[in-house]
């Protein structure tokens, strides 16, 4: 027999311990096999890892202001109470009716079949479930990824199983079980590991194979949101019917291209360092989201486009001089509204209403320890500078007053985000 | 409406920079969104119902031709049949490799999309005080119509806070 290399510790069965000697005594296919499988499975694992599982980008202000209005419309009401009553929408679907949800925190109608993980802190099309082993959503986009990656790891699991216990069987052969044991200790470890694995790894493949051949999602088998136990008339609406078709869909169907804008700019969920001048109180503190404020915001922030253009563009001042008053604080892409930056942790409270309108109005010289900021919560008993309005919201919304050093930053995102505007 | 006239009468490059400066005071435009229409599952469709706000800008007809070209683009995109699951298969087999040298099926049909928009852009809307985004730049949630103020350039200059935009 050949050199098995038993004595060297070694991590796994195919870096030397059982390799050479069922290579030698049955086929060197089988490390070559194990190789590939190895490969595949961790390419398939980077793959879920690393790629978008369909997130949906947040709403922008405009859009998020306009849903608002429409149900407000819908509602009959104005903005009543601190958080308004969850928001849905019903569907009909291939006769099945589906409820949309309002996302809170991405300022949408959710799809049908997309979910909102708090993990990753985005709706995701189509969403299975978060996978803590990977890292990462699953979803519409990176679905087969996942499950290309369990399955082969199942077969990879129960080929190396399998021939852990040949290689010591066939050791056992030649030298007796304990003696074969004493000679490949690993391999007990690895035969315990694998076998636990094989269990749980083949259990959650054939779990997923149950899922994309009748085309539903983990979270809706969780709820059970077809099962016939919610009532005779339930069926999954997605399905098209066949099982043959339902795997040929989930698996070689059309991927679509991320929606996520890698290059943009984040905006921070952060107020702008704004300095109101006298008149600021009879604009717009108290005055409800309305088209006006929209349009009025786009008045100020085109007036800002313009005049960013005519001044130079980064300046690395700390503070704002007079001469950047004019410039009203930040308003990223889109408008001052206020815009949730991606994967930030939204403050629970309702967004909705929110907004800045007041950071686009007349400008106060700007001191140098504060960042101003108009928008506190009542809670927030009001510092001594930052209330530069002087007029509580009617809107309450949980701001973070902005140091010296994030103004810096901030000035220069507010310029590139200007950029930005002004190429939409 | 004078600055935007047919395109025979000017100069492509006059044309495009309008289409530009449309873009650039669309800031100060009402805006009218076009939601997703999910009554047929979840593909990609949006509503054809026409917006009360474009009443006066467009006639119904082209919005909803418009809308339902982008909707059969869309269904395009997305159509599941032999041609699809071949490029599946075989991105599968390269290990996704191949797409590093070709673009996916939908990639192309997206760019079919935006020229598409372009060109309604150019030839429908602009004349109208119209401008249609693309849904990919807004997340495939909406369609959105910028609806540019007649007198959009008078309203830079002045445009204390409080004041109407004029329509």
């Amino acid at each position: 027999m050949c050199d098995t290399r038993s004595e060297q510790p070694d991590l796994t069965f195919y870096l030397g311990l059982g390799c050479p000697y069922l290579a030698v005594k049955i086929t060197p296919a089988i490390p070559v096999v194990g190789g590939i499988l190895f490969f595949f499975v961790m390419g398939t694992l980077l793959r879920t890892s690393f790629s978008d599982p369909g997130v949906l980008p947040r709403a922008t202000p405009d859009e998020a202001a306009d849903l608002e209005r429409q149900i407000d419309i819908a509602n009959g009401t104005s903005s009543g109470g601190y958080r308004p009553p969850p928001r849905t929408k019903e569907v009909i679907i291939n006769g099945q009716t589906v409820k949309l949800k309002y996302c809170f925190t991405c300022k949408i109608f959710r799809p049908p079949r997309a979910s909102h993980c708090s993990l990753c802190d985005n709706c995701v099309e189509r969403f299975d479930h978060h996978c803590p082993w990977v890292g990462n959503c699953v979803g519409k986009r990176n679905y087969r990824f996942f499950y290309m990656f369990i399955l082969s790891l199942s077969f990879l699991t129960v080929f190396i199983l399998a021939f852990v216990i040949t290689h010591v069987i066939l050791r056992s052969q030649q030298t007796g079980f304990l003696n074969a044991l004493k000679d490949s200790p690993a391999s007990v470890l690895e035969a315990v590991v694998c076998f636990f694995s094989v269990w749980s790894i083949v259990g959650l493949s054939g779990f997923h194979t149950y899922l994309i051949s009748s085309n539903q999602t983990t979270n809706e088998d969780i709820k059970g949101s077809w099962s016939n136990k919610r009532g005779k008339e339930n069926y999954n609406p997605y399905s098209y019917g066949n099982i043959f078709t339902n795997c040929c869909v989930a698996l070689c169907g059309p991927i679509s291209p991320s929606l996520i804008d890698r290059r943009g700019y984040i905006q921070p969920d952060t107020p702008q360092p704004t300095a109101p001048s006298n008149g600021i109180a009879a604009y717009g503190a108290t005055q409800s989201q309305s088209d006006m404020c929209d349009q009025d915001q786009c008045i100020q922030s085109t007036k800002f486009v313009l005049q960013a253009a005519a001044t130079p563009l980064l300046q690395s001042e700390p503070s704002l001089t007079s001469d950047e008053l004019h410039l009203p604080g930040k308003p990223g892409l889109g408008t001052p509204c206020a815009s949730l930056t991606l994967g930030q942790p939204t403050p629970p409270s309702s967004m909705p209403n929110l907004t800045t309108e007041a950071a686009l109005t007349d400008i106060l010289p700007l001191k140098e320890e504060h960042v101003g900021h108009q928008f506190l919560t009542p809670e927030e008993a009001p510092s001594p500078p930052r209330l530069l309005a002087g007029s509580p919201l009617a809107h309450s919304r949980t701001m973070h007053v902005l140091g010296l050093a994030s103004q810096d930053s901030l000035h220069e995102d507010s310029v590139r985000g200007l950029v930005k505007l002004s190429s939409v | 409406m004078t600055q935007y006239r047919p395109q025979e009468d000017l100069s492509k490059r006059f044309w495009v920079h309008n289409l530009q400066e449309l873009r650039r005071s669309a800031s100060l435009a009402t805006k009218v969104f076009i939601q997703r229409d999910y009554s047929d599952g979840t593909i990609c469709q949006f509503q054809t119902k026409f917006p009360p706000e474009l009443d006066s800008r467009i006639e119904r007809q082209l919005f909803e031709e418009t809308v339902k070209t982008l909707n059969s683009f869309y269904a395009e995109a997305e159509k599941i049949g032999g041609s699809s699951y071949l490029e599946g298969c075989l991105a599968c087999a390269t290990a996704y490799f191949i797409f590093l040298c070709m673009e996916t099926h939908y990639e192309k049909v997206l760019k079919k999309i935006s020229r598409y928009i372009q060109e309604q852009n150019e030839k429908i809307f602009a004349p109208r005080g119209l401008l249609l985004t693309d849904p990919v730049e807004r997340g495939m949630r909406v369609v959105s119509f910028l609806a540019v103020l007649c007198e959009g350039t008078e309203l830079l200059t002045s445009g204390l806070p409080g004041e109407d935009p004029q329509k």
